[in-house]
């Protein structure tokens, strides 16, 4: 069926499910990045129950509801359709964002402010959850066979234009409105953009058919009456959606983030990177590396998804470290020559008095810039002591700007991760749409998706923080995380996963 | 490759359980670090939602392991249609 639709009908499809796509990850994105900020508008300044709150919002709306949002809205795809159900999630995800940015300050409306952050943000997680196996789903059941890598790569692409999508907009905002607007209401204007973008992708979406083999399904009364009992109670069905988690998506969760995210993190906190910097590094890394997420989905539809996915798990395994060991020499610059200093400028010293006691902090910073073009703040902290008298603290280098060399060093750094990225993410969606039937492929399929991703990959920043807290740890400690829970899926999918693929998959 | 799908499901049958007992003691140790209240019940909740997401996930991969030993995986359905 699906092979004989007109290929600029498949481009609408493709056009029309990855646009409410990357949206939702915009939205989802918006979030992070403005963290702090909605932190200062939305939460009392002195921690008390609010940290609670805080702390639910940012923290169980990315693990735990994602996964139920999968087995809210697949067994919803399952039952009434694709088409309706991924329609619903992209409405909960933009309207949540636009109320987000309409929620009085705390200091209007007290703790209703981060309460109502809190069901917005669980809202948000849900829609999220089900959005990707809908989006996923119904591009496949269009796509033909020989294509379904190719087409539905397009779909993975969106989580990282996604990102770039809401950088983008957040520091156009803010160069237009200038920091100090920005934090007191412009901060909003991101949130508020999103309903134009999602009322655009509602109408394109309402536009759109049923799939065609969800319809054959439903007019040959073959609709799963009970998709969550037939997936899980079904055991040869249970058991490829343990084989999908452990074998591929936990693997792909992990990768993904370290790639993305953890990298980002490194070089702002461990590394102490400028900000720009370590932004500029990762966006030039993206940009470079995007398209290869339709190439390895159009690849896969030649070779198969298994040996690419799991490539690229074996690359991250041998060279995460090499490279971060990397990252972390380039940036030491605590031993460098008198001779290589251009120039040393002090700005004015800083006493800030420490809060409850009649001592002070004084801070001493250094602009060094080097003659490679290279520069950075030294940073002298010292406590003022009432009774003890001057207390001298560590010195930190920190905004560090890497010389250009270097600096291309590391986007093409950046750019290996992510290309490892793009090889298990860019087939995943194709494997997972084949590895379950129609009537239930919605249900099957988003659990283990989400799991792996919004559980293994999202706590990669936790654990890799936890291991870092061990007696003996190292800065490349954390990294054991993601390179012990690749190595078991490369395991796991090398041994007991099929290349084969399923060429039929309206059944 | 059948004995080594096998063999390997009993390791995957132990890891489950010992992973939960890693998390469950890293949680008591991670609480006793904290200084205030707030902090204690942050870091409380924050372990107590790893607990219960990696509860099912744990017992998912002794399932695994436990169908992997018993031969389920020794061949894969040929398409969706033998699910």
């Amino acid at each position: 069926m699906s092979e004989t639709l007109p290929k600029n009908n498949i481009f609408k499809v493709i056009g029309a499910s990855s646009l409410g796509t990357l949206i939702e990850w915009y939205d989802f994105y918006i979030f992070g990045s403005l963290a702090v900020i909605i932190g200062h508008q939305l939460f009392p300044e002195d921690a008390g129950a609010s940290a609670l709150i805080n702390t639910l919002a940012i923290f169980a709306a990315g693990f735990i509801v994602r996964p139920f949002g999968a087995l809210v809205f697949g067994r919803l795809g399952d039952l009434i359709g694709r088409k309706y159900t991924f329609l619903l999630t992209l409405v909960l995800m933009g309207g949540s964002t636009f109320l987000i940015g309409l929620i009085p300050s705390y200091k209007s409306i007290g703790y209703a402010a981060p309460i109502l952050v809190l069901i917005l943000r669980l809202v948000q997680g849900l829609a999220l959850g089900g959005e990707y196996g809908g989006a996923a789903t119904y591009v496949a059941e269009h796509a033909p066979e020989n294509k379904r890598g190719f087409f539905t790569s397009w779909i993975q692409t969106t989580a990282t234009l996604g990102l770039f999508l809401s950088l983008g907009v957040i520091v156009i905002t803010k160069n237009l409105l200038g920091a100090e607007t920005f934090g007191d209401w412009g901060w909003r204007i991101p949130f508020l953009l999103s309903i134009v973008l999602v009322v655009v992708s509602i109408y394109i979406r309402m536009k759109m058919h049923e799939s065609p083999l969800f319809s054959k399904l439903k007019a040959e009364g073959n609709v799963s009456k009970n998709p969550l009992k037939e997936s899980f109670n079904n055991k040869a069905n249970f058991k490829m959606v343990l084989l999908a988690l452990f074998g591929a998506t936990m693997g792909q969760g992990v990768i993904w983030y370290t790639g993305q995210f953890y990298a980002q993190s490194f070089l702002e906190n461990t590394c102490k990177l400028d900000f720009n910097d370590s932004r500029y590094i990762l966006l030039w890394g993206i940009a470079f590396a995007t398209p290869f997420f339709v190439i390895f989905g159009a690849w896969s539809d030649k070779v198969g998804r298994k040996w690419i996915m799991l490539s690229g798990m074996l690359l991250g395994v041998i060279f995460y470290r090499p490279i971060y060991q990397i990252f972390l020499d380039d940036t030491d610059f605590s031993k460098v020559e008198q001779s290589d200093v251009l120039s040393s400028k002090p700005d004015p010293v800083t006493t800030v008095p420490i809060a409850n006691a009649n001592d002070s902090l004084r801070t001493v910073s250094t602009q060094v810039l080097l003659k490679n073009g290279a520069s950075f703040y030294k940073v002298q902290a010292d406590t003022l002591s009432a009774t003890r008298g001057l207390l001298t603290g560590k010195e930190i280098i920190r905004d560090k700007v890497l010389p250009k060399p270097i600096f291309w060093k590391f986007v093409g750094l950046i750019f290996f991760q992510i290309l490892l990225v793009t090889m298990v993410y860019g087939p995943i969606a194709a494997f997972l749409v084949e590895l379950f039937p129609t009537k239930i492929r919605y249900t099957s399929m988003s659990l283990p998706y989400h799991i792996g991703n919004g559980v293994f990959g999202g706590l990669v920043p936790f654990i890799a923080t936890l291991i870092a807290s061990f007696a003996g740890s190292t800065p490349l400690s954390g990294l054991w995380y993601p390179i012990g829970i690749a190595t078991l899926s490369l395991i796991i999918g090398t041994i007991y996963l099929s290349n084969k693929k399923d060429e039929r998959i309206n059944d | 490759m059948n004995t080594l799908k096998k063999f390997l499901g009993l390791i995957w049958m132990i890891l489950g359980p010992l992973a939960m007992t890693f998390l469950f003691l890293q949680a008591i140790e991670k609480v006793g670090l904290t200084h205030t209240d707030i902090e204690r019940t942050n870091t409380i909740l924050q372990w107590a939602i790893i607990l219960f997401i990696f509860l099912p996930i744990s017992i998912g991969l002794m399932i695994f392991g436990f169908y992997a030993w018993k031969g389920e995986y020794d061949r894969l359905p040929e398409s969706s249609g033998e699910l």
